[in-house]
């Protein structure tokens, strides 16, 4: 049986186990053998290489050999679907969640995330926005019932961990130690370059909920007393994160 | 029945663009005369990626270069990934569109690497049922890639050459011939590189590849070239070049380099070299 299908070559390159297919030769017509690794070796490479660049603070924070061997376990769990590698990692904080050796870890599922979302942010489609002068021309009555609509990079990460901290503690030098307890992060991106911001609950409740489509009224009720409307406004429209009010 | 290859780039050294020389390019006054992009990098919805590539485009032109669409893969084309192609080759207009003869998806599972091909009348009828469908949904003729291979199927029937002549006669694609790759193949394979480029159709050429390589060993301790686009192109590689040119005629000449990427005026050094070499066939 000398033909060799896809999926026996699949096989044995996803698996080193796996002996190599029959079929397969060097030059001499001599079994290919360790040839055949260099295919095995490209496909755990590249993947590797991409997950590395999609989630540069998961590798710092588990170090660079660590992060290998975890991208190796992942690779082979979750090839990737398409031929985007923009979005492959996509299943990452799932995997994380459930893979033993970083239990002790327990907030990199969430740091996951927000780093899938700054990816995603990155690759939006572009749209234009709309200034706060907008909002301030409403009548009372229309700024009350107003609705927005947000930038497709807008993007809302909240978590019962510190995550804004340990972002910006592994992404910019000299950044202050992260603190403790749950975070919510704004990203927003006023031209290509996404931008991470640390909203107080109030004011992610009161984002959340217009990013859902409520109206202005129905959302500052749901954040309560402590939102600072003003401040939430101005960093949403200087941050290019609203494109209509309807 | 074939006149012109299918490539609009014009006779010139090229280089594959990379997102970090974008300020040095258009800060050099006589960069280059067109550049590559990967296909599946340009595939999101907006920002930088694609703004950019608009603006290289308003002065330079541009080749597309798919890496994922698995043209040889048994199952059939990812309709996704075709229209994904149309999408960006109609807004783009580029100058070519090039994919490779070898296959990446299987099952829905893609492996972001060129996977082999037995050649065979089996794989030769499925490339190029491919390869029509590619052509009908773009609305264009395409150029394929010959692969750098590390190994031979036993059940192969024909030469590479030969059988991409036969993809080129039934399809009516061009040809994107990667000099370098031939080099490998033939020393990793056993056979003569000039004698390739002899067999070669290079009337059907519409581009060339040139890139570094790497050097290991098999389980003989024999040489294994890997083709690692991670140096300079290595010097029988562009006395190659140089025997092909010759033969061929002017062509568009691509310097490839996508691993430990250098500086710009290390690539537009290397494109110069090239360009010394279409000066030599034209003197």
């Amino acid at each position: 049986m000398t033909e060799v299908s896809q999926s026996q070559f699949r096989a044995a390159m996803l698996d080193s186990d796996q002996p190599v297919p029959e079929g397969l030769r060097d030059k001499a017509g001599a079994p290919a053998g360790k040839r055949f690794n260099v295919y095995r070796n490209n496909v755990a490479v590249g993947l590797t290489e991409a997950l590395e660049a999609a989630f540069p603070v998961i590798r710092k924070l588990v170090g660079d050999a660590f992060f290998k061997a975890l991208a190796g376990v992942y690779l082979r769990n979750h090839p990737p679907a398409s031929p985007l590698m923009m979005h492959y990692g996509a299943e990452m904080p799932g995997f994380l969640k459930g893979f033993e050796p970083v239990r002790a870890l327990p907030y990199l599922p969430d740091v996951a995330r927000l780093e899938i979302a700054i990816r995603q942010s990155y690759h939006a489609a572009d749209a234009a926005p709309v200034t706060v002068e907008d909002l301030g021309a409403l009548p009372p009555d229309a700024f009350a019932r107003a609705r927005f609509t947000f930038a497709p990079a807008v993007r809302l990460v909240s978590s019962r961990f510190p995550i804004h901290g340990i972002w910006v503690a592994n992404m910019q030098p000299d950044a202050p130690k992260p603190g403790k307890g749950a975070e919510d992060v704004l990203i927003t991106r006023p031209k290509f370059d996404p931008r991470p911001h640390l909203l107080s609950r109030p004011a992610a409740i009161f984002t959340a909920r217009m990013m859902e489509g409520q109206s202005l009224t129905a959302a500052m009720a749901a954040a309560g007393g402590g939102l600072d409307l003003g401040e939430t406004l101005a960093r949403l429209f200087t941050e290019g994160a609203i494109t209509r009010i309807s | 029945m074939f006149d012109v290859p299918p490539s609009h780039l014009p006779p010139l050294p090229g280089v594959g663009y990379k997102p970090q020389h974008y300020s040095a390019i258009l800060a050099d006054p006589a960069p280059v005369g067109w550049f590559e992009v990967h296909a599946e990098n340009y595939m999101g919805d907006g920002g930088r990626p694609l703004a950019q590539l608009r603006a290289l485009a308003d002065r330079f032109p541009i080749s597309v270069h798919g890496v994922g669409l698995s043209i040889g893969g048994e199952g059939r084309l990812d309709p996704d990934h075709l229209s994904r192609l149309k999408h960006l080759c109609d807004w783009l207009r580029p100058a070519s569109f090039s994919e490779h003869l070898a296959w990446s998806t299987h099952d829905n599972q893609f492996f972001n690497d060129l996977l082999p091909l037995p050649y065979t009348s089996a794989t030769l009828t499925r490339v190029c049922d491919h390869i029509d469908e590619v052509q009908d949904v773009l609305g264009r003729k395409m150029l394929l890639e010959n692969p750098s291979s590390y190994l031979a199927f036993a059940e192969s029937e024909m030469a590479e050459p030969e059988f991409l002549r036969a993809v080129s006669d039934r399809t009516g694609c061009g040809l994107l011939l990667d000099v370098n790759n031939v080099f490998i193949s033939a020393t990793n394979l056993g056979y003569n590189p000039r004698a390739y480029i002899d067999a070669f159709p290079l009337d059907r050429v519409g581009e060339m590849h040139l890139a570094g390589h790497d050097e290991d060993e098999d389980d003989s301790g024999a040489v294994l070239l890997i083709d690692s686009h991670g140096r300079e192109m290595a010097e029988p590689v562009w006395a190659l070049l140089d025997y092909t040119l010759a033969r061929s005629g002017p062509k568009p000449l691509l310097i490839e380099w996508d691993n430990d990427v250098p500086d710009w005026p290390i690539l537009a050094a290397e494109a110069r070299r090239a360009e010394t070499a279409l000066e030599r066939i034209a003197a």
